[in-house]
Parts: structure tokens; C-alpha cells; sequence
């Protein structure tokens, strides 16, 4: 049990149907993924990643197949049961960040720990603990319409630490960044990674893919590679 | 999340868009209000009716000819029948069978022009005994009232209200020893009675006594009476005098079926619960109009919960991908709506009540809020809230996590 994978999916087939349609988006896909990994997910538009993505972070259900996460398996759960899954399990890194608008950092933060019964003193505990630890120790009284994007991203990130997930799941996380703020989220993934977090990371851009240990590219909905040939490429003295 | 913070964090959301809080929490506003104007309105009404009533004596029945249900054909207005006589009175009086009455006071009453030297006006003149002023409570302020020798003698003298004083002696001459004319014949002004209040039909003080042999023969020409009033010897025995002086009226009119009587007794209390019945239906006729008012209201927060929860579809989303349950959407929605209504269920009570006040103070009526009528308004409000709410909170925890994030 020692090396149990914190992500085990099994002949998964994701196919959406309409009266006259049948569109197969994910196509009898095998995978696993052990705990501290960091896994770049890539994949043109259509290639069937943001699928998979809603599958592994139990916002979405397969068709056919079996997906383990962390031990538990996420078949025939009713949406509350999801909801407590993505609650403890996932954390949540999206490309349009996501944050309650006009509400300060601290708050945007301790959000996801409120649904699972914290205390308000532990929540606001915890969330200035993991803002300093993005860098943001500066921000705390700021509305996330008073930041830059990329400091939104570290919000978001800072919010998916809290509860201490299975897995961090970002979704295209610099899509929305200038590259030079990219480089610094990459930057925190990497650090996040070092201290043991599995990471999994979807993007249609090569160059942030490398920032990655391992690259799975997926197209048509069939993994095409499943590699960690590639060299990493690291981003050293970034102050964050 | 405690349901306190869930309050707080809705109070914040609510006040981030104020225009539109404000504005929909207005149709609440004026729906509540309404209710508790229009029914602490209505109370009043009711309790200044009772007033006068009890003001008039709370022992005192009334006879009037004529039945008291119709038995078919056409009903003849009361008091229009000639049935009563003052022997009928002289009867009760001098009966032994009758032991629950105190004093009989025959009358008899018609409206007409009264004139003097300076002006003239439209008046109830009443023809009564002594016992009038016991039996009415009737107190005079100047002067003296009729006494036996006035009915004895068929005196041509007269006791009028202050409203009757300064409708005919509008100089403010002392109306004592004065001459007033009616149906031609002139009356000296004997006394002056107090002021008792009342207004419109019901007007305690515009009022002209005369004795009532007087009134009969020299006035009106009538043989008959309009009403024979009885003052009972307590409020404990009113039913039991009712039927002490109803089976003895009958035999005396030789009647055996007494649903057939020419006569009927109503008690003060018979006609407080008459008129408690027609101002109760009033003011429920009243509230339920306010009651629309109030519908109206909760469809305006039901609209705007919907607008609130398309608007907000990525926030649930995203709260529902950071793990929050059906449970949390609907109540942070429902908490929402519920804070709208409640708030304009209290400016509504508060609105409602200087409104009532308002009204009382222009019309110098009676100024009465029952805790009943506000106790009602803060549970519909709530209810409405909620009634209202939980269409848009449902459709909000039932948004799919995956559509909501999408949603532009």
C-alpha cells in the first residue's frame, strides 16, 4: 500500500450524447499518478483535456471506467458526496482565477475551508499563513479588484493549499497572465512540488508544459505520450 | 459556515448593489405597511364605535316597534310602526312581574328644522320623561331638565346639546330663557346638557329634549312612541330582563308566536357586536386588499433572486467546486431573501404605524396598534422571504458546477 497512486484511472471513456449525436470526448484512457508528481496535461483545444480535467477534479462523472482518487472511488456518488470530494481532495487552480470580486484576499482564501466546518479564528489563521507563503503577506487587506492578475493567480493558489488536497489541479493556470507573472507561478508550483504536493496541470502551451516532471499529451481524446523524457526546466532565485 | 456569518456575509453582498436592495425591499416596505395602517385603522374605528356605545350606558336595552326579523313581505323601516304606546311604558313600570328593571324612559324622537331669531338648523328633537337623563346619562350643565310637571302639563320648554347652542346662537348669547320655534310653536330654553362627543349620525350633543307630551301632541301630533328605553338594575341581568319585558310586552299585545312581535329589545351589547361585526369585516376586507400589496412585494424579491442568481451563476460555481453542498446554496440564497423581506417587514411596521398615527392625529380619532397585527406582519414577512426565496435558491443549488464555471 505504500506506493498506492494518488490517481488511478482505468479504460475511461467520457461520451457526451444528444438525440441525434454521440461526441466521444475521452476514449478508453489508462493512467496513474503516484503522490509528489508534478503532471503537465497537454493537449490542442478539443484534444479532450478540459474533460479529463472535470473528471479528475469529481466535477464530472465517466461514462465508462473506473477513477480512484486517493482511495476513494469517485463512481456513483451523489453531488454532495462530490462536493465533500473536490472539498477535501482537490484544489482548485482555474485560468480566469475565480475569486469572489470585492471581498478582501483573506476571505477569498478561507472560503473553501468554511464548507468543511473550520473555525473562523483557524480559517483566518490559515489563510495568512498560506498568503505569505505566495508571497502576498502584503495583501491582505486588499479586494481581489485592487490586484494584478498574476497576483489573483496567487490568491487562487494560496485558497487551493488550505485544506491540504490530494492533488493541486490547475486549469490553464497563466492563461490569463502576462509571462513574466507566468514564470512566477510556475515559480510556486515548482516550490509547492519540492515540499511533496502532487501537481497536476493542464495547458495547450509547450513551454509551460516544461516546467513540469512529466508531460502526458492527449489528442482525439487517446493519450498520444506519456513521458518524462523531457528536461525541467527550472526556475532558480525567483523571489516570490 | 455558522448560520451567523452566513448572515453577515449576506448583509455585505446585499448592500454591494444598494439601489437595487433598496428598491425591491420597498415593495415589502409598502406591503407591510399598508396592512398595519389599515388595520390599526380599522381598530380604531371599532374601538372609538364601542366607546360611544358604552359611553350611552352598558344596561340599557331598547325597545323599538316593529320586528326584529323579517317574516316574509316587505319589512317596513324601524321606528316606522306605531305599535308602542306610552301605556306600554307605563305598564313595564308599574308591572310587579318585572323585577330586573330600574327605570323606563319612553321617547319619542323625529328630526326637524328648529329656528330662531339668528339661525336655524336641522335637529333630532326627542320628547322624554325625567328618567331620560338617569336612563342616557345625560347630565346638564345649566339650567334643569324636564321634571314631571313639564310631561304633566304639556310645558312648552326645551333642553338642547352645546352643538344645538352654537348652531343657534352662533353670537354666543346665553341661550337660558330663549325662545327657539318649532313646527311653529315656540319652546323656552330651559337647560343646557354636557358636551358627550360622538360625530355624524351618532352626534351625542346635537340633541333637543322636550317633554315628551309636548313633543306628542303639541309637535308632532302622534299617539305612539319611537323607543322605549329601560335601564336594567345590572349588566349581570340584561338577558334576564330581556325576556322579563319581551314575554310581558307580548302578552299585553295579545301575540302567542313571538317570532310574530311588533316589538324588539336590543340590548347596548347587542349593538356593540353588531356594528364589532360589520367594522371586522371592513377591516378584514381592507387588509386583504393590503394583503395584495403585499403578494405583489413578494414577487418583485422573487424576480430580483432570480436576476441575483443568473448574475451570480459563476460564484456558484465556484463555491460549489470549492466543495459547497446544495445545502450551503440554498441557504445562503433563502438567508438573502429573508433578509430582504425582514428588513422591509420592519420599515414596513414602523411605516405602517406613523402612518396609523399620522391619520389618528388628523382625524383626532383614536390612535390603537394592536401587538397582534405586528407580531403577524414580522411572520409573513419572513414567510414571504422564504416562500418567495426558495424557487431562485433552488434553482441555484441545482446549477451543475461545470455549466456554472463555463457560464459568461
Amino acid at each position: 500500500m505504500k506506493n498506492q497512486p494518488i490517481i488511478s484511472i482505468k479504460n475511461l471513456s467520457k461520451i457526451y450524447k444528444t438525440d441525434v449525436l454521440e461526441t466521444v470526448a475521452l476514449d478508453n484512457i489508462s493512467f496513474e499518478v503516484q503522490k509528489g508528481e508534478f503532471v503537465a496535461i497537454m493537449g490542442p483545444s478539443g484534444s479532450g483535456k478540459s474533460t479529463l480535467m472535470h473528471i479528475i477534479g469529481a466535477l464530472d462523472k465517466p461514462t465508462v471506467g473506473t477513477y480512484i482518487l486517493d482511495g476513494e472511488n469517485v463512481e456513483n456518488l451523489t453531488d454532495d458526496e462530490l462536493a465533500d470530494i473536490r472539498n477535501r481532495k482537490i484544489g482548485f487552480i482555474f485560468q480566469s482565477y475565480n475569486l469572489l470580486p470585492r471581498i478582501t484576499t483573506v476571505k477569498n482564501v478561507m472560503l473553501p475551508m468554511s464548507y468543511a466546518g473550520v473555525s473562523r479564528q483557524e480559517r483566518e489563521a490559515t489563510a495568512i499563513k498560506y498568503l505569505k507563503l505566495v508571497g502576498l503577506g502584503d495583501r491582505l487587506k486588499h479586494t481581489t479588484n485592487q490586484i494584478s492578475g498574476g497576483q489573483q493567480q496567487r490568491v487562487a493558489i494560496a485558497r487551493a493549499l488550505t485544506m491540504h488536497p490530494s492533488i493541486l489541479l490547475a486549469d490553464e493556470p497563466t492563461g490569463n497572465i502576462a509571462s513574466a507573472q507566468a514564470e512566477e507561478i510556475m515559480a510556486i508550483f515548482q516550490k509547492i512540488n519540492d515540499e511533496g504536493n502532487t501537481v497536476v496541470m493542464i495547458t495547450h502551451e509547450p513551454d509551460i508544459a516544461q516546467h513540469a516532471k512529466r508531460i502526458i499529451v492527449i489528442r482525439d481524446g487517446k493519450i498520444v505520450t506519456d513521458s518524462s523524457d523531457h528536461k525541467q526546466k527550472v526556475i532558480k532565485d525567483q523571489k516570490i | 459556515m455558522k448560520l451567523i456569518e452566513v448572515i453577515l456575509e449576506s448583509f455585505t453582498t446585499l448592500t454591494l448593489n444598494k439601489t437595487r436592495t433598496a428598491l425591491s425591499v420597498l415593495g415589502i416596505v409598502i406591503g407591510i405597511g399598508s396592512v398595519i395602517a389599515l388595520m390599526s385603522l380599522g381598530q380604531a374605528t371599532q374601538q372609538s364605535i364601542q366607546n360611544q356605545i358604552q359611553s350611552l350606558g352598558s344596561n340599557l336595552l331598547t325597545i323599538q316597534p316593529g320586528s326584529s326579523q323579517s317574516s316574509g313581505g316587505v319589512r317596513s323601516a324601524q321606528g316606522s310602526r306605531t305599535t308602542l304606546t306610552l301605556e306600554d311604558a307605563k305598564a313595564i313600570a308599574a308591572s310587579t312581574d318585572i323585577t330586573t328593571i330600574n327605570k323606563v324612559s319612553p321617547e319619542y324622537s323625529s328630526r326637524t328644522q328648529i329656528i330662531t331669531s339668528q339661525s336655524n338648523s336641522n335637529t333630532s328633537v326627542i320628547g322624554v320623561t325625567p328618567d331620560y337623563a338617569d336612563v342616557h346619562k345625560v347630565s346638564i350643565s345649566d339650567g334643569v331638565f324636564v321634571t314631571q310637571s313639564d310631561v304633566d302639563s304639556l310645558k312648552k320648554v326645551a333642553i338642547i346639546g352645546p352643538t344645538v347652542v352654537t348652531n343657534l346662537f352662533p353670537d354666543g348669547s346665553n341661550p337660558i330663557g330663549q325662545t327657539i320655534k318649532i313646527k311653529n310653536q315656540n319652546l323656552t330654553v330651559i337647560g343646557v346638557t354636557v358636551a358627550k362627543g360622538g360625530s355624524g349620525f351618532n352626534n351625542q350633543d346635537d340633541i333637543v329634549y322636550v317633554p315628551l307630551t309636548t313633543a306628542q301632541k303639541q309637535l308632532f301630533g302622534v299617539s305612539y312612541l319611537s323607543s322605549i328605553a329601560l335601564e336594567a338594575k345590572s349588566t349581570d341581568q340584561m338577558t334576564e330582563a330581556q325576556n322579563e319585558v319581551g314575554y310581558f310586552l307580548l302578552a299585553r299585545h295579545k301575540i302567542t308566536d313571538a317570532s310574530k312581535a311588533d316589538f324588539s329589545i336590543m340590548s347596548q351589547q347587542d349593538m356593540v357586536n353588531t356594528l364589532n361585526s360589520v367594522t371586522g369585516t371592513f377591516t378584514t376586507l381592507l387588509a386583504g386588499v393590503a394583503a395584495i400589496s403585499l403578494i405583489v412585494g413578494g414577487i418583485g424579491i422573487m424576480n430580483i433572486m432570480l436576476v441575483t442568481v443568473t448574475e451570480r451563476t459563476r460564484e456558484i460555481g465556484l463555491r460549489k467546486a470549492l466543495g459547497a453542498k446544495k445545502k450551503n446554496i440554498t441557504t445562503q440564497f433563502l438567508i438573502e431573501s429573508v433578509i430582504l423581506t425582514f428588513t422591509g417587514g420592519i420599515l414596513g411596521i414602523v411605516f405602517g404605524i406613523l402612518t396609523s398615527f399620522i391619520i389618528a392625529k388628523a382625524t383626532s380619532s383614536l390612535f390603537v396598534v394592536s401587538l397582534n397585527s405586528v407580531l403577524l406582519a414580522f411572520i409573513v414577512s419572513a414567510a414571504i422571504g422564504i416562500l418567495f426565496g426558495w424557487y431562485p435558491a433552488k434553482k441555484a443549488a441545482n446549477l451543475q458546477p461545470i455549466e456554472a464555471l463555463r457560464y459568461e
